[in-house]
């Protein structure tokens, strides 16, 4: 890939900072992050821990509010949302990939995947379809009933990839998804993620590896809260070795 | 999200640990049991009294000598009486007493009476035929005797269920022959059962002969007085107030007492004595629904305490479910549905098991079982409330969790 695509951005970011106080120190996770990333893009956030990238992630993911700045999802000004109408949000235009998967324990995985529709009031039977639909695109529709306990680390993380698709979002956000991963279960869901790049979702994705990075378009590096490096790059493809 | 979904996934949240909410629910399960059960005792003592006054007969008057502060009525051995035979029969006769429609007196001594083959020690009453009425008490068998036995002074004697099982057990004793004290008396009549007094005496251990043949040939009065008492029914409530006021001023009159002065006699209202009865078993009532209602507090406090763990223990999933979507409001609701659902489910129970609880303790004194209910509604309806006001402030707690912290909450 080039260019970024013309258009407005779907996420726009101005001065965005983050402080942590804990005591009386104050800490700029943050530091003044402007960033544009327009519909369509695969970018990977790095940098080493503690730059600010789960920061940043988690910003832009609704999950947690700016200290300052503006961040604008889809022309919406996100940061002076109330409480409900970010979950809204949430909801509806992002979906959430994290590193420790975060499914429910004893829930089969169809049901975890109808999380986020039971919570935009889509009707059972509606809501049902729409998970096993969302299970398949992630090859795991054998394994709908099965609880996490019964799956494995890469299955799990498909079924949260399932979860974070299934309500059609704008933006799919993961942060660290192959950290808990092996090399080769990694593989896997970069080869989805890019698989779900190339059928049109935009994908932020945070890593810390430059194995994992290399299959995004685009990099940002981060260090002590801010962006010290933004380039696009041509995408390594993820081929699972058979 | 809607109430019927938050109610699944409440169900399902506590299908989770079974044990767990089985033990939280148990607090409420005791309270609502207690209620249920403590309640149906305080209507059953309730109704006992009710049956006991009852059996006294109903629409009352008790007329005794001596007044009612010295307790001269009790008649002790010192004191003397003051009604005369006069007396009883002015208050009898319909142109001065137009209020009472029966009248008898009741003569009283213990003694023994003896059939063939056994004897028995009972209480022998001489009265008047109008007793019976006043009494609202049936020969089972036989005939009860008449005016004309009165008069006649004859030697014809009632014996209630007790005496009769007594002395010839299950054979009808009707036409036989009997002794008190040495007397021989005919049986008239058997009474059907009355079982307990008010005071817990057995009512059916009695042997009723006529006053005449009472004063004759069992205790000799003092002439013109009346030594026992006299008994007035009046036939309604209101009847009964009036005879009241009537014989009062009868009596006064005849026996020279001013009004405001005390008076040589006694007028016992009964209908007024059971209400006093009852009032104080709906006081019992109370206490006990008071304690029973303690017990359902402190279930809800259980419920409260173990929301408020599970809402720290289950602080990842609220972050989750926060993060996919869910509305603060969605995650009180929950909460509240879960505690709600504890405490309903466990009200249910407690229902049932006070239902259980109530019919064996009824079973064991032997009172009528009395379930009202209201009772049963309003201690499901208290449980719910319980869950409600406990279940409120772990549920706001909840729902007031940020979604990432919640998340990376340990
Ligand atoms: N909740 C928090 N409270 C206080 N400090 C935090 C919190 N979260 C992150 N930090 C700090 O902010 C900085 C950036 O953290 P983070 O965004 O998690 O970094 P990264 O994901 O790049 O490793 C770190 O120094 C971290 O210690
Ligand atoms: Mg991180």
């Amino acid at each position: 890939m080039s260019a970024p695509p013309p258009g407005p951005a779907l996420i726009a970011v101005r001065g965005l900072v983050r402080v942590y106080r804990s005591g009386d120190v104050d800490l700029r996770a943050l530091d003044g992050v402007d960033l544009e990333i327009h519909e369509g893009e695969f970018v990977a956030i790095m940098g080493t821990s503690g730059s600010g990238k789960s920061t940043l992630l988690t910003l832009l993911g609704g999950l947690d509010r700016a200290t300052s700045g503006t961040y604008h999802l889809a022309g919406e000004d996100v940061t002076t949302l109330s409480k409900n109408r970010l979950a809204a949000v949430r909801n509806k235009l992002i979906g959430f990939v994290f590193q420790s998967f975060h499914l429910l324990a004893r829930t089969s995985a169809v049901e975890n995947v109808e999380l986020p529709l039971i919570y935009a009031g889509v009707r059972a039977a509606e809501r049902r379809k729409r998970a096993l639909a969302a299970l398949e695109q992630v090859g795991l529709s054998g394994r709908a009933h099965h609880t996490p306990a019964q799956l494995s680390g890469g299955q799990q993380q498909r079924v949260a990839i399932a979860r974070a698709l299934v309500n059609g979002p704008r933006l799919l956000l993961a942060d660290e998804p192959t950290g808990n991963l092996d090399s080769r279960t990694s593989l896997e869901v970069m080869a989805l993620l890019q698989g779900l790049h190339r059928a049109g979702h935009t994908v932020v994705l945070v890593t810390h590896e430059h194995d994992i990075a290399a299959h995004a378009s685009r990099v940002i590096v981060m260090k002590d809260g801010k962006i010290v490096k933004d380039e696009v790059q041509e995408p390594v493809q993820a081929v699972v070795p058979p | 999200m809607n109430l019927r979904e938050t109610i699944r996934v409440a169900v399902r949240a506590l299908g989770r640990n079974k044990t767990r909410a089985f033990l939280t629910a148990l607090g409420v399960i005791i309270g609502v049991a207690s209620v249920i059960s403590m309640v149906a005792i305080g209507e059953g003592a309730k109704a006992q009294v009710e049956q006991a006054f009852a059996s006294m007969g109903s629409n009352l008057l008790v007329v005794r000598s001596g007044s009612s502060s010295s307790g001269g009525h009790r008649g002790g051995a010192g004191s003397l009486p003051t009604l005369k035979w006069d007396d009883l029969r002015a208050i009898a006769d319909p142109s001065q007493v137009p209020a009472a429609k029966h009248v008898a007196v009741e003569l009283r001594a213990s003694g023994t009476i003896q059939s063939e083959d056994a004897n028995w020690q009972t209480t022998i009453y001489g009265t008047s035929p109008e007793y019976f009425v006043i009494k609202d008490w049936d020969p089972v068998s036989g005939t009860l005797f008449g005016r004309s036995d009165v008069d006649g002074g004859r030697k014809v004697v009632v014996l209630g269920q007790t005496v009769a099982k007594e002395l010839f057990g299950l054979s009808d004793p009707v036409g036989s022959i009997v002794r008190i004290k040495g007397v021989p008396f005919e049986v008239g009549a058997v009474l059907e059962a009355k079982g307990q007094s008010a005071m817990g005496n057995d009512v059916d251990d009695a042997a009723i002969i006529p006053s005449s043949t009472f004063q004759a040939r069992i205790q000799a009065g003092l002439a013109p007085y009346v030594n026992g008492t006299i008994y007035v029914g009046a036939g309604s409530p209101e009847g009964v107030s009036r005879a009241e006021k009537q014989i009062d001023a009868l009596l006064r009159d005849r026996h020279r007492i001013g009004q405001g002065e005390e008076a040589d006699f006694t007028i016992r209202n009964l209908t007024e004595m059971a209400a006093a009865s009852q009032q104080g078993t709906a006081t019992l009532t109370s206490l006990l629904a008071a304690i029973a209602a303690v017990s359902l507090l402190v279930g809800g406090i259980g419920i409260m305490n173990i929301m408020l763990v599970s809402v720290t223990e289950r602080t990842r999933e609220i972050g989750l479910r926060m993060a996919v979507g869910a509305r603060p409001r969605d995650v009180l609701l929950q909460f509240l549905v879960e505690a709600i659902v504890l405490s309903f489910g466990g009200g249910a129970v407690g229902v049932m098991l006070g239902v259980f609880g109530a019919w064996r303790l009824s079973a064991s004194f032997g009172w009528p079982m009395l379930i009202q209910p209201r009772v049963v509604l309003m201690s499901v309806g208290t449980s719910a409330l319980v869950g409600v006001v406990f279940g409120l402030y772990p549920a706001w707690k909840a729902s007031r969790l940020d979604p990432i912290t919640a998340l990376r909450t340990e």
